[in-house]
């Protein structure tokens, strides 16, 4: 099993990491090497098994509709490495001339 | 000449502190000094609490001398994991992308050890958000292992291991996904405990991988890590995952003979690839829970073989998606930028370590266009044969056995530049995780090649950590292991 820079550079893309030329080679080898091993799944012959998301049988857990006392957003807001009165503040997300 | 405090189990101190033959405040001194001692070899701790934890202590004291009714576990020593939220607390997951992060809530097993009165001294040292099986991955730097301290403690709860083996405190919270409390448990010759999934609450617990993540307990003995067990358990509203049914006593189960129990010995985790010599401790553990009247017999459970390569799709794909969210924006480091996307992007490669790298790409090529089916998809279905195969076991025997980890504990260094090495680790614990099943390690005896701990893991059907802990203690009682070297 090999996996090409382009598809770790892919991947990085994809998951916001802005990954060095040496990370890239490095990243290619390890997952190349986890991959190789973990292929042996997949000449297993499971068609007809379900899968499994998780442990429990999930169901929606409800609560009665009822005002509660809020956590102070001073606090939460105290956590955010830029903010501007009760917001969260970020760099540009848009260019100006489609704002 | 009595054992000095530090040494003595949560069951002995408890008694100790009730009836006022020793104060909590003495108590937390003689546990700091133990600290201050060891700690600057062993780096189990990323934070201390200091003269808060005397002062907290005091004041168990005074409520006490006041005739208050107090919690059974009101001053006593704990440490917990750097992953679980402390409100005030700095949390860092061991990142540096939440290096000064103070939540601004208490995680809610924190909260139920708080409302005890029992005195925080710690949070310990760990994997980079849990990731890992060395505590070598931490940002800040590893832990060593109280036998020899050029050695891993195992992880990622390595630091929890190493506070409990070295006498820092009696017991101690971790956290699983793949063996993370079991693992170091058995390097760090210790007993560590991952309950059914839903038994303890996740609320607070810095997300991994959210279908397997639980919070545990570890202790030197199996009773004290009952005791925090019993502490922690329990429906929790906030968790929509928590199981809503009442705790049971599980300390009333121990002492219980064990004649008659069924064990069935997996024969998937008792092969080649395991160190000689933890295979002869665990055979000889095997000999003498025959000797208390278990019944012992082979049983096979085909799908173990895979359990791994399903558990490093899967959980990389659930880390993927759960760490998405540190993007620099509510908490946590960010790299400033011009724009968004870019302050995103360095924030990230700027805050994570190596491993989390690696299995947020892991699993966001297991997850990604064309790749889902036949990986994520395909691991998500030998998950569902490893549910199956545990059903179809316990339709036989009660509980199963195996080793917890293959090797005894490996020198640092020695599998940081090969992660399919370091992840051969939790082979054995894997499988528990996968089909949310509890399961527990408890020391065996010390393996003749190298005198290093090893580790026994009994594994229990869903909610059956009563009887896991029953024949746990029955074994510890019987088998007698001396941790005294971690202690010395």
């Amino acid at each position: 099993m090999t996996i090409s820079s382009d598809d770790v550079r892919h991947v990085a893309r994809l998951a916001r990491l802005d990954l060095t030329a040496e990370e890239v080679e490095r990243f290619r080898e390890q997952l190349g090497a986890v991959l190789e091993r973990a292929q042996r799944i997949q000449s297993l012959a499971l068609d007809d098994v379900p899968p499994t998301a998780h442990p429990l049988e999930l169901r929606n857990v409800l609560r009665p509709d009822e005002v509660n006392e809020h956590r102070e957003p001073g606090r939460i807001l105290e956590g955010a490495p830029e903010r501007e009165g009760p917001f969260f503040r970020v760099p540009r997300i848009l260019e100006e001339e489609s704002s | 000449m009595t054992d000095a405090l530090w040494r003595r189990p949560a069951s002995e101190l408890q008694d100790l502190l009730a009836s006022k033959q020793v104060s909590a405040e003495e108590l937390a001194h003689a546990v700091t000094e133990r600290i201050d001692a060891t700690e600057p070899t062993l780096h189990a701790f990323l934070s201390r609490t200091g003269d808060a934890a005397i002062r907290h202590a005091r004041r168990v004291d005074s409520a006490r001398a006041a005739g208050e009714e107090l919690p059974a576990l009101a001053g006593m020593p704990v440490a917990v994991k750097d992953v679980i939220c402390t409100r005030g607390i700095r949390t860092t997951a061991g990142s540096k992308m939440l290096e000064n992060y103070r939540p601004p809530y208490d995680a809610t097993v924190w909260e139920r050890l708080r409302d005890d009165r029992c005195v925080l001294v710690g949070k310990t040292n760990l994997d980079e958000f849990a990731m890992g099986s060395s505590t070598e991955n931490s940002a800040f730097g590893p832990s060593r292992n109280p036998w020899d301290t050029e050695r891993v403690p195992g992880g990622s709860s390595g630091g929890s291991a190493v506070a409990v083996a070295a006498g820092h405190v009696p017991f101690a919270l971790g956290s699983e996904t793949g063996g993370s409390i079991r693992q170091p448990a058995s390097l760090c010759g210790i007993v560590g405990l991952k309950t059914t999934y839903g038994l303890v609450s996740r609320y607070g617990l810095i997300a991994f991988a959210s279908s397997l993540d639980q919070i545990g307990p570890m202790g030197r003995t199996v009773r004290d890590t009952a005791m925090l067990l019993q502490a922690i358990a329990g429906h929790d509203p906030r968790d929509s995952t928590s199981i809503p049914q009442p705790t049971p006593d599980y300390l009333s189960a121990l002492g219980r003979p064990i004649e008659g129990l069924r064990f069935g010995v997996v024969r998937e985790l008792m092969g080649e690839a395991t160190q000689p010599g933890v295979l002869d401790k665990v055979r000889e553990a095997i000999g003498v829970l025959e000797g208390l009247g278990a019944t012992i017999e082979e049983v096979s459970l085909p799908s173990f073989a895979y359990g791994l390569d399903a558990y490093y799709l899967i959980a990389p794909a659930e880390c993927s998606s759960n760490l998405a969210r540190y993007d620099g924006t509510r908490y946590g480091l960010r790299v400033d930028a011009p724009d968004v996307e870019t302050m995103n992007k360095l924030t990230r490669e700027e805050g994570f370590g190596q491993e989390v790298k690696r299995r947020i790409l892991l699993g966001t090529y297991a997850l990604s266009s064309g790749y889902y089916d036949a990986w994520y998809g395909q691991a998500q279905k030998v998950r569902t044969q490893i549910v199956r195969d545990f059903a179809r076991a316990f339709e036989g025997v009660d509980l199963l056995l195996s080793p917890t980890s293959p090797t005894t504990a490996f020198r640092i260094g020695e599998r940081v530049d090969d992660p399919l090495q370091m992840y051969l680790s939790d082979v054995c614990t894997i499988p528990a995780n996968l089909a949310g099943t509890p399961a527990i390690s408890v020391p065996c005896g010390l393996a003749p090649e190298d005198g290093l701990p090893v580790g026994l893991q009994i594994m229990a059907n869903h909610l059956e950590e009563a009887e896991l802990l029953r024949a746990a203690d029955s074994f510890e009682q019987a088998a007698g292991f001396d941790g005294s070297r971690a202690l010395s």
